[in-house]
């Protein structure tokens, strides 16, 4: 069984892990680096709940290897707070109640930063859109969209 | 218990440095070695154990596979690594292929759509692939790289079951190339699903209309259908209809009926087969018009 030493870097940080070809990068993130922060729900790309940031891009971490991700920049739920501050996507999913069971949550998370960043001021719909990819069994999505929508107003009045 | 969410089977990531070797190390290792792009299908199949390959060969690295290029004389070429979302982003798929960019956004969901690609949407084969229908009204060619070197493979008559196409052993869709597409052209992919977004099409109907002064109606249609026969099927004598009579609302429902008759669907978990023709006809009529209101 072929092994591959990949350079990666997660959250910032540069690792060097070897792993078989046939792990997926959700795999090397939960078993290999302790990064249990994304989740392992459906592995087939249905339900979001392994979604992280590739190069910038939201991707299924169950669809895509880990030898694929050479070179490559990750960033996981665990990258989004810094210095013990919460992203204000996170404060607001706090505040709107938007997290019950907490599995879906990271995913959620990871998703809302991604529309966030290519649309900071997103109507309802366009949230509703970027989450069709992440399901939640707790919420009703209803406070999930008001977090988004929240935490797009706390980035624009920080940003005035 | 089985574990519900097995990891991948055991295999052999293979990276080749050229084209020529990819080809040749899939010739040799047939039938137990397959390329992948973004792996959006591949590895949903692989873990379902439906396929049981040792091999899996990279091709998204070679020169021209992340490639979006557009031609005013030649059009539009994409190359097989680019995602769905890099095509429904890129302006000239907006401005020139808008059909295009509004069937790959209905793909499945947007972190999906950032690992799926065009090319391997089509390669996949699936009866339901919701890009496919653009890609055959809009022409589609093609560009395929084998033992034997280049060739093109038109999407008419590429298809010939679900995941069964023309491509051979040793060979590697390296892009697609769309011609400029008709002048004033319109069209439109309706998407019918279990809920809004995110679900595989019960049917899919794609319409591209265009003035021709070589048609008797003086207008052109081009039709596809998902979902509703092994292949994508071309309703051809419903194009045929719509380009030899003038256009009526009578026209469009005697097209929508004969798409209604080409479509050859089963019983699924998503709808029935009696259902599905029916909403071809439906589907048809309201594509149709779509187009047709647009083009006045």
């Amino acid at each position: 069984m072929a092994h591959h030493t990949i350079t990666v870097t997660i959250n910032g940080e540069t690792e060097i892990v070897t792993v078989p070809s046939h792990m997926t990068l959700l795999e090397m993130l939960r078993e290999e680096l302790a990064l249990t922060g994304t989740k392992n729900g459906c592995a087939s790309g249905e339900c979001g709940a392994c979604t992280v940031m590739m190069n910038g891009a939201p991707v299924n971490s169950c669809l895509v290897l880990a030898v694929e991700t050479d070179g490559a920049e990750i960033m996981t739920v665990e990258g989004l707070a810094h210095d013990h501050t919460l992203d204000p996507l996170q404060e607001a999913f706090v505040e709107s109640g938007a997290v019950q069971c907490g599995f879906c949550t990271p995913g959620m998370l990871i998703s809302s930063k991604s529309l966030l960043m290519r649309n900071p001021n997103p109507t309802d719909h366009d949230i509703r859109e970027a989450l069709v990819g992440n399901l939640c069994r707790c919420t009703g999505y209803v406070r999930i969209v008001d977090g988004v929508r929240q935490a797009a107003k706390l980035v624009a009045s920080d940003t005035k | 218990m089985d574990n519900p969410t097995p990891g991948l089977p055991k295999f052999e990531y293979i990276k080749p440095a050229s084209l020529d070797e990819a080809s040749a190390f899939l010739v040799d290792h047939a039938g137990e070695a397959r390329p992948f792009m973004g792996g959006t299908d591949t590895f949903v199949r692989l873990r379902a154990k439906a396929w049981h390959d040792k091999f899996m060969v990279d091709v998204k690295h070679f020169s021209g596979m992340n490639d979006i290029s557009f031609d005013p004389q030649h059009g539009l070429t994409i190359g097989a690594a680019v995602s769905m979302n890099r095509i429904i982003e890129s302006p000239f798929v907006q401005e020139h292929y808008p059909l295009l960019a509004q069937a790959a956004r209905t793909v499945a969901s947007y972190q999906l759509r950032s690992r799926a690609t065009l090319v391997g949407n089509i390669c996949n084969a699936s009866p339901a692939g919701d890009t496919l229908g653009a890609s055959i009204v809009l022409g589609g060619v093609l560009r395929v790289h084998g033992v034997g070197g280049e060739r093109e493979e038109p999407l008419t008559g590429f298809f010939h079951a679900p995941g069964k196409t023309n491509l051979r052993p040793g060979d590697i869709a390296t892009a697609i190339h769309f011609p400029l597409p008709p002048a004033n052209a319109a069209g439109i992919y309706i998407k019918l699903n279990r809920n809004n977004d995110g679900d595989l099409a019960i049917v899919g109907v794609t319409a591209l209309g265009y003035p021709d002064a070589t048609a008797a109606s003086g207008f052109r249609f081009k039709l596809a259908l998902a979902s509703v026969a092994p292949v994508p099927r071309v309703p051809v004598e419903a194009e045929a209809i719509l380009a030899d009579a003038p256009i009526t609302p009578e026209t469009i429902a005697q097209a929508a009926n004969a798409a209604m008759d080409a479509a050859t669907p089963i019983d699924d978990t998503r709808g029935t087969a009696k259902y599905r023709k029916l909403m071809v006809r439906n589907l048809v009529k309201r594509a149709v018009n779509d187009v047709w209101e647009k083009l006045q």
